[in-house]
């Protein structure tokens, strides 16, 4: 027969300033082991979005970053030829040469920022449709005119509307700021193909092209492109590119499991300890309920159930604490592009159930020796107990 | 007050316990405060070293992953308060199984004949220096690399290039010993030129050395000046500051080290009060005797505080002692972009920890500890049933 679970809830709330503090404590775990849960599933989730699923990027063989590719103009000619690249109404194939490097932007105090900078055709913009314009306009093919992604207008104030951007052989002006959701073309800077690459001197050797397959020809022009002798290239689709960069959190993944896992072990003596208070305080007690014939397991179930309540009731203010997070903007360096990536934390259902299941495990561990201890106690000693 | 110790520590041990989970429970905690603290102060409170405080590192501004033109060098060396610069390139590569963490460590190409000039702390013998200096496909590493690899004198060392594309085959002829920065290679920088062919005219970065501590600041100025306008800008820093960049690209470190050592302080809090809450409650009836016996509300105070504060600094002591066990695992990690090496739980660090845990003790019992004291003796006894 089961100990209803009303009678834990009382108890509970008659022990209410320990059952707080406790539950607090397993809170403040909770907390840290969301928040850094939520800033690493910020970075995936924005890393997600960036990549198409029809994409696939192709590189130079061995390059692992699109900074460090090198793709000829011929090289996109030859990729062109092959079947299998999805068409625009038009007929024209979608499949886009880029230009990526970095340029450094001066931040206000001094300080700098690095910036991924994109030299496009018309046809990469209408391939990147999670990107859109929210200010100004497009620039103009043959002007040396940029878009920048909307993290870097509110960091830079040189990259507002209208203002003038130095690099490559001087000015460039900010025609339009572009919202990129949550993809990472937010850190980024577009701008013309061939006047990109003639200010780096680069205008037969770019980075990258980005293609769009016919739907379920993926593999099979993948496959196609790479095995082209004339090309030594690496096609990826371009998901699995941004996937891979998710490296970059390790440190900070790292570090907050680490935390979060002592953090744990701390909590789960704190629970211990007010369980065996309470066992030790309802002694009378429990040589009651064994009396009125609940079983040992009974007793164990609900000592148990009553830490476990106690850590939920953590975890759900944990979840609760770490809710403001949720959508503020961070950054963290990017050791594949070397530039700064913008993102927001995301707290999502799935790591609020992750905290909880967290603390009913704290609760667990800490509560069983006690409820062990309540359950073991012989009926006469528990009732002369104190 | 003194008197009433071993009473405060018979009280202490009464409910054994409790006590061991509370000082568990806060160990815990305060080890990892322990190792925060401790990365907060390498980080950002170790100053530079005197030799480390005169070098200055000069790289393309806008990463490490683009060049410079080799010539800079030339024109580096002109400027007034410069002692002397070399090149510095990092080679990256992969030596052996690239998948076992033991097998990664920096590799520079460097001037054989400038390095002990820059880094005069280096030590090792006058032969192996020159060996260095002479032969072309030479190398050293540091001590605790080299027991780390199992490499000795005569060893060849090859390298498989990815930055630079080509493969190296180098000979090993001297280990060095140094208080930091002992995780390297360097090997000489015609070597790699000549395996282009002498063709390369790109240079990822220059080390130099000023003259002294005054003149730093403003060479590093002049060089930045000086490539302003030119095609290719640079940016100068000092090593310590190079090390904080570097940091800033795994993400803003400083929040995270101070929201994290407050969150781990907030818990030990809440875990000490709630350990002397309940123990206060139990005695109650006791608090009432001592009360008859004549000990003043101050005393009764001074000894719930007491008792707090001690186990707080058990949990405190015994949380470092677990922290620098911690930490001695933690300097054994790979140098590559954060050197954990120089880890250590400071004399000035361990102290606050101390008075940390006292003051945890102190805030924690502060309110059950007044309430036992004020209560009136009946009320005390009534309320023992």
């Amino acid at each position: 027969m089961k100990i209803p679970i009303t009678y834990n809830v009382r108890n509970l709330r008659v022990r209410r300033v320990t059952t707080v503090m406790t539950a607090l404590g397993a809170a403040l775990t909770v907390a840290v082991m969301v928040s850094v849960l939520a800033l690493v599933q910020g970075l995936r989730t924005s890393f997600e979005v960036t990549g198409n699923p029809s994409h696939l990027l192709v590189l130079r063989k061995g390059a692992t970053s699109e900074l460090v590719s090198v793709i000829s103009r011929e090289n996109f000619q030859d990729i062109l030829s092959h079947e299998g690249i999805a068409r625009d109404r038009e007929g024209h194939p979608l499949a886009s040469l880029e230009m990526i490097t970095v340029v450094n932007l001066e931040l206000p105090g001094g300080k700098d920022m690095n910036v991924n900078l994109r030299g496009i055709e018309p046809v990469g913009w209408r391939m990147r449709d999670q990107v859109h314009l929210y200010m100004g306009r497009m620039f103009q093919p043959g002007r040396r005119e940029v878009v920048v992604g909307r993290s870097v207008a509110q960091k830079s104030p040189a990259a507002r509307l209208g203002g003038h951007l130095q690099f490559g052989r001087g000015a460039w002006e900010v025609v339009g700021i572009m919202d990129g959701g949550r993809s990472t073309f937010n850190s980024e800077i577009f701008a013309d193909l061939n006047q990109v690459s003639s200010d780096y001197q680069r205008h037969d050797f770019l980075s990258s092209a980005l293609v769009v397959a016919q739907p379920g020809r993926m593999s099979a022009l993948a496959r196609d492109i790479e095995d082209d002798r004339r090309l030594n290239v690496l096609v990826k689709p371009e998901q699995e590119y941004y996937a891979e960069q998710m490296g970059n959190a390790k440190p900070v993944q790292f570090m907050g499991t680490f935390v979060a896992i002592i953090m744990a072990i701390g909590s789960a003596f704190a629970a211990m300890n007010t369980m065996y208070a309470a066992v030790a305080r309802r002694s009378a007690e429990i040589g009651t309920l064994r009396v009125l014939g609940f079983s040992r397991s009974s007793v164990l179930a609900s000592f148990l159930l009553e830490s476990v309540l106690i850590s939920l009731i953590g975890g759900a203010i944990g979840c609760l604490l770490t809710l403001p997070l949720n959508n503020i903007e961070t950054g963290i360096g990017s050791f594949t592009t070397w530039s700064q990536l913008s993102f927001n934390f995301h707290v999502t259902p799935q790591i609020m159930a992750l905290g909880v299941v967290f603390a009913s495990l704290i609760g667990a561990i800490g509560g069983f020796l006690p409820a062990r201890n309540a359950a073991n106690r012989q009926i006469i000693a528990a009732l002369k107990a104190r | 007050m003194f008197s009433y110790l071993p009473l405060i520590f018979r009280n202490g041990v009464r409910n054994r316990r409790r006590s061991i989970l509370t000082v568990l429970s806060i160990a815990a905690s305060f080890c990892m405060l322990g190792v925060l603290m401790a990365m907060y102060t390498l980080f950002f409170l170790t100053p530079a070293t005197p030799d480390q405080a005169l070098r200055l590192i000069t790289r393309n501004r806008i990463s490490f992953t683009n060049t410079m033109p080799m010539a800079y060098e030339q024109r580096i060396r002109r400027i007034p308060g410069v002692r002397e610069v070399m090149v510095y390139d990092f080679f990256g590569g992969t030596y052996k199984d690239s998948r076992d963490a033991k097998n990664t460590f920096a590799r520079f190409a460097v001037e054989p004949s400038k390095l002990f000039i820059i880094h005069p702390e280096y030590s090792l013998p006058e032969s192996q220096k020159e060996e260095f200096i002479k032969r072309r496909d030479a190398c050293i590493i540091g001590r605790p690399l080299a027991e780390r690899l199992g490499l000795k004198i005569g060893d060849r060392v090859a390298l498989i290039g990815d930055i630079f594309r080509t493969d190296l085959d180098l000979l090993l002829v001297g280990i060095y010993d140094s208080e930091i920065d002992n995780q390297a290679l360097f090997f000489s920088y015609d070597y790699l030129n000549e395996s282009f062919h002498g063709r390369l005219d790109q240079a990822i970065m220059f080390m130099l050395m000023a003259d002294n501590a005054a003149s730093v600041g403003p060479v590093a100025h002049a060089i930045d000046d000086m490539f302003r306008n030119a095609p290719v800008q640079t940016k100068t820093e000092t090593e310590k500051g190079m090390q904080l960049s570097f940091l800033s690209y795994i993400g803003n470190v400083q929040l995270f080290l101070i929201a994290v050592c407050a969150s781990l302080t907030g818990t030990v809090l809440l875990v000490s009060a709630n350990t002397m809450a309940m123990s206060v409650r139990e005695r109650v009836a006791e608090v009432g005797i001592l009360k008859t016996l004549g000990f003043t509300p101050d005393v009764i105070l001074g000894m719930i505080v007491g008792e707090s504060m001690l186990i707080a600094m058990c949990g405190g002591v015994f949380g470092f002692a677990i922290a620098q066990a911690v930490i001695g695992v933690l300097r054994r990690l790979p140098v590559l972009f954060v050197n954990l090496t120089h880890l250590s739980i400071s004399p000035g660090v361990a102290l606050m920890g101390v008075l940390l845990a006292a003051l945890v003790g102190l805030l924690s019992s502060a309110l059950p500890a007044w309430g036992a004291s004020r209560r009136g003796i009946i009320e005390c006894l009534r309320l023992a049933d």
